[in-house]
């Protein structure tokens, strides 16, 4: 027996609170890598270009887009944390604010995947 | 529907050790807002302006921390508030779903050496970053360093 719906479980709040730390923990993966790999302009030009040219695959080209999806994704939903903390208005209208954050969200990823998958795909240099 | 009755919580008992958790939100609620201005810029910088994602090698690094220390400071600000926001929501993730006590102890010290490693690493880079290495292929390098 599932437990019992209440005014948080299995409501938007409670999936944004999933969604928050499910791209929390992959933008933290993300980035120890990502230090790693700039690290190697200190090894040597070579050694850094190798390793970024990776990033120009479709392969990883897509798997940025989906690292931007999720910062955008909790960026957005973190101040809609802050503002539900700070602002009765907000608190009130949690639920409202849930789906402003997923609208502005798909606005942002419109604004930035045609772009981004065409110089992935693209040719070019 | 009535709404149920909620019994006000107890005062403060002032058994509690530190205000630390206290700083620790007040921590993410600040660098949220300022991570969200940075990161989207590097992002669009990097992804959007030129060539894209394309664009990005070891002369497109170097002209940018070369043609102004801003991008030096703006990089070492994201590197360590990204490294801080992220270890503590890791942190919090860790006391929440790691039950039993040694096992916690570990991954809150392998957290710690993370953090420490990489935020050491990342700011060593970024000072002690040199655009023009003697010898290195003048083709790999940015149009500004000395020809040989």
């Amino acid at each position: 027996m599932s437990p019992a719906r209440t005014l948080y479980r299995g409501r938007e709040g409670m999936w944004m609170w999933v969604v928050h730390r499910a791209t929390g923990v992959a933008i933290f993966f993300f980035l120890l890598i990502h230090v790693l790999d700039t690290s190697l302009v200190r090894v040597s030009p070579e050694a850094y270009n190798q390793v970024i040219g990776s990033y120009k695959t479709p392969l990883y080209g897509l798997v940025e887009a989906g690292l931007v999806a999720a910062i955008v994704l909790h960026a957005f939903n973190g101040i809609r944390i802050i503002l539900v903390d700070t602002w009765s208005w907000a608190l009130r209208h949690q639920r409202l604010l849930v789906w402003i954050v997923w609208g502005l969200f798909v606005l942002a990823m419109a604004g930035f995947l045609p772009r981004h998958l065409a110089a992935v795909f693209g040719g070019g240099a | 529907m009535t709404a149920p009755t909620v019994t006000p919580p107890r005062p403060h008992s002032g058994r509690t050790r530190s205000n630390a958790e206290k700083w620790s939100w007040i921590f993410m609620r600040f660098s949220g807002p300022l991570l969200l201005l940075l990161i989207f810029t590097h992002l669009f910088i990097n992804l959007l302006t030129g060539g894209g994602v394309k664009q990005i090698d070891f002369g497109f690094v170097a002209g940018k921390w070369a043609a102004s220390p801003l991008w030096q400071v703006w990089d070492l600000i994201m590197l360590v508030l990204a490294m801080l926001h992220g270890g503590n929501g890791m942190r919090l993730l860790v006391n929440d779903y790691a039950r039993n006590r040694r096992w916690r102890t570990f991954l809150l010290g392998a957290l710690a050496l993370a953090v420490g490693v990489i935020v050491t690493l990342g700011a060593l880079v970024i000072f002690t970053f040199d655009p023009c290495p003697a010898g290195a292929d003048p083709s790999l390098l940015p149009s500004f360093c000395p020809t040989a």
